[in-house]
């Protein structure tokens, strides 16, 4: 079994093609709405006319594929009035359905927007890191699920001793916060977290509306 | 396929053989990890129908097989003893092409037993294309694999958005992954778009405007011809019709390549930067840069994908930007391409053998519309008719299996709706599909066939993948409701018709498989002999030869010994074949066939009249919620990548429209409505609508789905007779805001 539990992103070969996000939705049997995965598409540049029409541009675009980090200091446990969000000895961090009330708090604390409230049942829902998978030593369903292999799974110090990246890129917010699982081989275009230029350009397919 | 009780309850691919370039993993994309939403939609056809309203309506009454077979048969008998077999066609349709047995040949199969059927030519994805390349290069398929790019100094795509189009781990994009990880080749990609492709692999973008790479193209060869950077020993033994030394005898002066651009042809225009950027929206510099950067190094790999070519103009742009290529040398060498698309690697196994077709006329597969509502003006020199000179009888008998192009996929949907809407033209249409399509609501005979899931099958590797497979699939489930198998179906309509035997040659389905199972064993004999094993293992891959595959090699090597199917045997940069078609096919005024690569304007690009009205240019490109419209439906997809128009802020800002309100779309031939993303990742002045969005008219008609085939022009392009379905000139207005 891994020691720390974390996912691994090279960026430089994702193609924002969202196949994480429907291969999670499909194991997990998620309804419309429920976004264990998600994938941010973060653009920005701008557009010069010159007077004889013809343009010149300095636009950039790459995509970033989100789903739990299972941080080391999860902002959503300390949220959780009930206890119901907890972090296992695995370093998991999971929802004990019975104990969840349902106050959407671990929602707003979370900066990933990683639990994901299901109306149906009235109750948080959350990436479990694919835990009975990864305990018969396979990787996570949208690591196995990656077409191009840009999204894998290790343990968080081996990834980053053979990386040495922290996600520390725009849109996501300064790690300090959390302490994500989470390491990133930054794409040729990577904005630092006080990008201003850029915007999340797909928000109605992160966000819950 | 995981099933529970008679359910698929989970996906899985491919992510446990070996993997590595050449024997990669075959992980699905998101469209085949969602495809339980598709196996279960609700809209999942599951009986025998027959329509009660209009065409179109959707109304529709449950009768049983034999009087759907019956039904069928009666009405085939009336028009081929009427009409005869050539008022009998299938429609062009590509929901299923990976089935070996459930495809489409076995209706082609069927009509030849029963005495054959009006033909198609062409593709929706490559007519214009296919075309300039037979003429160019005497055939297609000239490319080298994109692996090679590991030997390339820099690469240049035109179009070519492999990050969408050939998505899957088997697809070019996992090849174009691998090989730029190994390859020091700058990459530039100009395209109207930020593709998934462009964002992700490209060291640079350069956008452009729609229709006009063939202008970019002429701007580069004047800087190329101007500072000395042609390969002129390579023009001289390799080409026709570069300059007045490989120019046929007896055409006039100034029709040579160089001619042209240089200005001192018939348009007395020199083809300078500034020209090239006045048409184009790129800059003059930028041109005299990009030419320097294909002129000063070899090899240069540079590609199109079939966006640029599907076009009014896009045989001119097709054959236009191989001529970088050609003018630099860099054809049929390592490193290097012919500009036409990427290679790719497939081992040749055979299909079902549908016999003979006694009927030899083919009609372009755009202009089926043209051959229902006007088959008396149908000729050779006006339509690309082949097989005779003047259509003799219109269509009155469609087939259509796992085909949107009834209604969806076809260019101008209100034109075509209202062609359907008179059932004396087109007197019967029988529909197989898996769910309520907008085609199936056209149906006359609606007829539920099984999913690849419910069915035994082989499949063989696409044709976006540098690696052979053969798929031994066993049926995950039984089929639902009274699903049947195309074979099935096929069969059933022969028994009434007296012509079974003939049709099944004594096999059933499941037989079918195994006999084709034998057929692939003679290509690969160490296939197990004993079907049940293979079955058993299911999946097969043999990796391409290990040496990157060049295209044209042995012409380039000895263009004596191997010359190209060509009439000169040459490279024809001027075509005497089209110089004649110039002169005898009669074209509607404004468009025209030239003999060599020039930029043709056209009807659809800014600078004509009407541009004033529809101001912007609006595209559709293929986009990773779909493939083309099948799982348009799929929720979880919808949710993943929902259908929005791509404008940038420059055209949004003025109008009002921010991201996320729902914005209409119109033209004389149509409107749509959909909401907008707004977007620095597309050029100004161009919008994009992701083709095969579902259409769904309101009362009044009005498409709220988002669908570009409601803008779109049943306008073919000169040569080809293809679809234009980039070519179009629209209006956007906001419709309402986001949220109220």
């Amino acid at each position: 079994m891994i020691k720390t539990p974390a996912f691994f992103i090279d960026m430089q070969i994702c193609t924002g093609c969202k196949t994480c996000m429907v291969a999670c939705k499909d194991k997990n049997d998620l309804d419309s709405g429920l976004r264990w995965r998600r994938v941010y598409e973060f653009s920005g540049g701008d557009w010069v006319k010159a007077d004889d029409g013809t343009f010149t541009q300095d636009v950039f675009a790459y995509y970033i594929s989100m789903g739990c980090n299972h941080c080391q200091d999860p902002a959503c446990v300390e949220a959780c009035p009930s206890c119901a969000m907890h972090r296992n000895e695995s370093g998991i961090v999971l929802i004990d359905s019975k104990k969840c009330v349902g106050c959407r708090y671990c929602e707003w604390a979370c900066p990933y927007s990683a639990p994901q409230f299901d109306y149906a049942n009235g109750i948080m829902t959350k990436c479990d890191f694919c835990q009975s998978q990864i305990q018969e030593g396979r990787e996570p369903c949208c690591v196995e699920a990656c077409p191009t292999h840009a999204l894998l799974f290790g343990d968080y110090d081996e990834l980053i001793a053979l990386h040495g990246k922290k996600a520390i890129i725009a849109p996501l917010p300064p790690p300090e916060i959390t302490c994500p699982n989470l390491v990133i081989a930054p794409p040729k275009q990577a904005k630092s977290t006080e990008n201003t230029n850029g915007l999340i350009q797909n928000p109605e397919e992160v966000k819950d509306e | 396929m995981h099933v529970k009780n008679g359910i698929v309850v989970r996906v899985e691919t491919d992510h446990t053989q070996e993997d590595a370039l050449g024997i990669q993993q075959i992980r699905a994309c998101l469209r085949g990890r969602g495809i339980r939403k598709w196996i279960y939609s609700p809209e999942r056809l599951l009986y025998p129908m027959k329509r009660i309203g209009k065409r179109g309506e959707g109304k529709f009454a449950r009768i049983t097989w034999n009087q759907a077979f019956d039904l069928i048969a009666s009405k085939l008998k009336t028009i081929i003893d009427q009409y005869g077999n050539e008022a009998i066609y299938r429609n062009y349709g590509t929901g299923n092409l990976g089935g070996v047995v459930s495809h489409h040949n076995q209706i082609e199969k069927l009509m030849n037993v029963l005495g054959g059927k009006l033909n198609y030519h062409n593709s929706y994805s490559t007519a214009q294309i296919f075309q300039a390349m037979t003429y160019l290069y005497g055939k297609n398929n000239t490319g080298n694999y994109i692996s090679d790019i590991v030997n390339s100094k820099l690469v240049v795509l035109f179009g070519n958005n492999t990050a969408e189009t050939r998505m899957s781990g088997g697809g070019t994009i996992r090849d174009l992954v691998l090989a730029k990880k190994d390859s020091k080749a700058k990459v530039i990609v100009i395209d109207p778009l930020y593709t998934d492709t462009a964002a992700g692999f490209a060291d640079e973008w350069i956008p452009i405007k729609p229709g006009t790479d063939a202008a970019l193209a002429a701007g580069l060869a004047h800087v190329l011809i101007m500072n000395d950077m042609v390969d002129i020993e390579f023009l001289n033994r390799y080409t026709l019709g570069y300059d007045k030394s490989t120019m046929p005898e007896d055409i006039p002066k100034g029709y040579s390549y160089k001619d042209y651009i240089l200005g001192f042809g018939e348009d007395t225009t020199p083809k300078t930067p500034e020209w090239a950027a006045a048409i184009t929206g790129i800059p003059a510099k930028r041109i005299v840069k990009l030419a320097y950067e294909i002129g000063s190094i070899k090899p240069v790999y540079v590609a199109q994908g079939w966006g640029p070519q599907r076009h009014a103009n896009g045989e001119q742009t097709a054959r236009a930007i191989c001529m970088l290529p050609i003018l630099t040398g860099n054809v049929g060498i390592k490193g290097g391409n012919s500009g036409d698309r990427e290679a790719s690697f497939g081992i040749d196994w055979p299909g079902i053998s549908v016999g003979e077709n006694p009927i030899k006329t083919s009609i372009p597969c755009f202009l089926w519309t043209k051959a229902i509502e006007n088959p008396t003006d149908f000729t050779a020199l006006n339509s690309g008719l082949r097989g005779k000179k003047h259509l003799e009888v219109p269509i009155k008998f469609m087939w259509c299996f796992a085909s949107n192009a009834l209604i969806n996929q076809h260019s101008d949907i209100n034109h075509t709706h209202e062609i359907l809407q008179d059932e004396s033209k087109c007197e019967m249409i029988v529909l197989i599909e898996n769910v309520m399509s907008t085609s199936a609501k056209y149906a006359d005979i609606l007829l539920p066939g099984t999913s690849s899931f419910e069915e035994r099958d082989l499949a063989y590797q696409g044709y976006a993948v540098e690696m052979g497979a053969l798929m031994i699939r066993e049926k995950a489930i039984e089929p639902m409701g009274e699903c049947r198998t195309l074979f099935d179906i096929c069969a059933g309509i022969a028994r009434k018709m007296g012509k079974e035997k003939d049709f099944s040659n004594g096999l059933d389905h499941d037989q079918w498989v195994e006999e084709m199972y034998h057929q692939c064993r003679k290509i690969k004999p160490q296939l197990p002999e004993d079907f049940s094993k293979a079955l058993e293992k299911g999946l097969y891959k043999w990796p391409r030869s290990g040496k990157s595959f060049v295209g044209l090699a042995s012409f380039r090597k000895n263009p004596e010994k191997y010359p190209l199917n060509t009439p000169s045997g040459k490279i024809e940069i001027f075509s005497r074949l089209l110089w004649q078609m110039a002169q005898t096919w009669q074209l509607p005024e404004g468009d025209s066939i030239r003999a060599l690569p020039e930029y043709t304007s056209s009807w659809g690009i800014p600078g004509k009249k009407d541009a004033v009205l529809y101001p912007l240019q609006l595209v559709g490109h293929h986009f990773k919620q779909r493939t083309h419209s099948t799982y348009g439906n799929n929720e979880w997809l919808n949710e993943a990548s929902p259908q929005t128009l791509w404008i940038n802020s420059l055209d949004a800002t003025p109008r009002g429209i921010e991201h996320g309100d729902l914005v209409k779309v119109f033209n004389d031939i149509g409107a749509t409505l959909v909401r907008a993303k707004v977007t620095p990742r597309i050029m100004p002045g161009v919008m994009s609508l992701p083709q095969g969005a579902w259409y769904k008219p309101d009362k009044e008609g009005i498409d709220q789905g988002g669908c570009i085939n409601t803008l779109t022009s049943q306008r073919p392009s000169p040569i080809a007779k293809g679809n234009p379905q980039h070519t179009n000139l629209v209006q956007v207005v906001k419709e309402k805001q986001t949220h109220d």
